[in-house]
């Protein structure tokens, strides 16, 4: 990988950890919220569902995770074990791909 | 003079593989590790092999991993790093031993080179000097990082070295952030692209060994995140 792709990488990462780490608290502060009101399950999704901002927000919460994970396990595989070249790169972007799949079906379960 | 207190002390011997031989060495006040080793050297173990040039903290030659943290022995003394009456001297971590208490310092100087480490002038044509105020931030970030000797003290200290071998290391980073700042260089954005990446800046941690253990308190750290902060908007407006 060129030293660009890897800077872009990394900044890529930074970048999806500031949104991350707005989203986690958003996504924390809003269950707390929730349980300590003592609403049910049904009742939470009777709030999301149709709702197309808390759509947007878990869609850009997912998109964060998508990008900053797969780019996170490369870097401590490449520091752990003696994996490298493009072989780690296909691994992480199917990695990738399954976070992507799991975040999109929770994302839109709260939606629909 | 000595004061009649002696000091156990384990010395590595051997290379790569080898064990601890312990010396018993006279205490005198003012002592440093140096002392020590030269003392046993002098007067035990004439094969012992180490290495040191100024005495004065000034050369860089004589680092040692001595209680489990590199150090300048010239500048250490040993009452301020003996464990009851005893002290353990060992190579410096992450370099090759060439025999005892010597490492090879090459693979620490070839990483500066790969860092692109040396000033480039610019083309030969006659212009006017450079102003360089001292107020500058460029200026300033030189000041901070510029007063390194190369001892290899940060090298040895450093976390992401020991597990990533083609890692450049805190030195070699440091002195090329030393060079981004400087205006007279034109050896950039080549240097930037030699110090990104999964074995330069980027890999850094931020742990801050490299800070703690500087003999100089250079903030290397500070400086790769120099370098990190400058490729990202290199690699954004496509000079990378």
């Amino acid at each position: 990988m060129s030293v660009r792709s890897e800077t872009r990488l990394w900044l890529a990462q930074r970048a999806s950890a500031a949104v991350l780490a707005l989203c986690v608290i958003v996504h924390l502060a809003t269950m707390v919220y929730a349980v300590r009101g003592g609403l049910s399950a049904a009742e939470i999704l009777s709030r999301t569902r149709g709702s197309s901002a808390w759509l947007a927000f878990y869609l850009l919460f997912v998109a964060a995770v998508v990008i900053h994970a797969p780019i996170g396990l490369r870097a401590v595989l490449r520091e752990m074990t003696t994996w490298r070249g493009r072989s780690l790169d296909f691994a992480v972007v199917l990695f990738g791909i399954l976070l992507a799949a799991l975040g999109l079906r929770a994302a839109l379960a709260v939606f629909a | 003079m000595p004061d009649g207190r002696t000091l156990e002390v384990k010395v590595w011997r051997g290379r790569e593989s080898g064990r601890f031989q312990a010396f018993t060495v006279p205490r005198r006040a003012s002592q440093t590790v140096l002392d020590v080793v030269s003392w046993i050297q002098r007067h035990l173990d004439t094969t012992l092999s180490y290495r040191f040039a100024c005495r004065v903290g000034m050369c860089g030659s004589c680092a040692m991993t001595v209680n489990g943290k590199p150090r300048w022995t010239c500048r250490t003394h040993v009452d301020k790093v003996a464990e009851g009456d005893t002290l353990t001297v060992a190579p410096l971590a992450n370099l090759p031993v060439v025999k005892d208490l010597a490492t090879d310092m090459a693979p620490f100087f070839d990483k500066w080179a790969k860092a692109q480490g040396r000033f480039v002038p610019e083309d030969d044509r006659p212009r006017e000097f450079h102003i360089v105020p001292p107020e500058t931030s460029e200026r300033r970030a030189v000041d901070a990082g510029i007063e390194c000797i190369g001892c290899g003290v940060c090298y040895a200290a450093c976390d992401i070295v020991r597990w990533n071998r083609d890692y450049l290391g805190p030195a070699a980073l440091n002195r090329a952030w030393t060079l981004v700042n400087d205006v007279r260089d034109a050896g950039n954005p080549t240097r930037l692209a030699a110090v990104a990446g999964d074995a330069g800046c980027h890999a850094c941690h931020s742990q801050e060994n490299c800070r703690e253990h500087c003999p100089k308190q250079i903030n290397a750290t500070a400086s790769i995140a120099g370098l990190k902060r400058a490729a990202a908007i290199a690699a954004l407006k496509g000079q990378l």
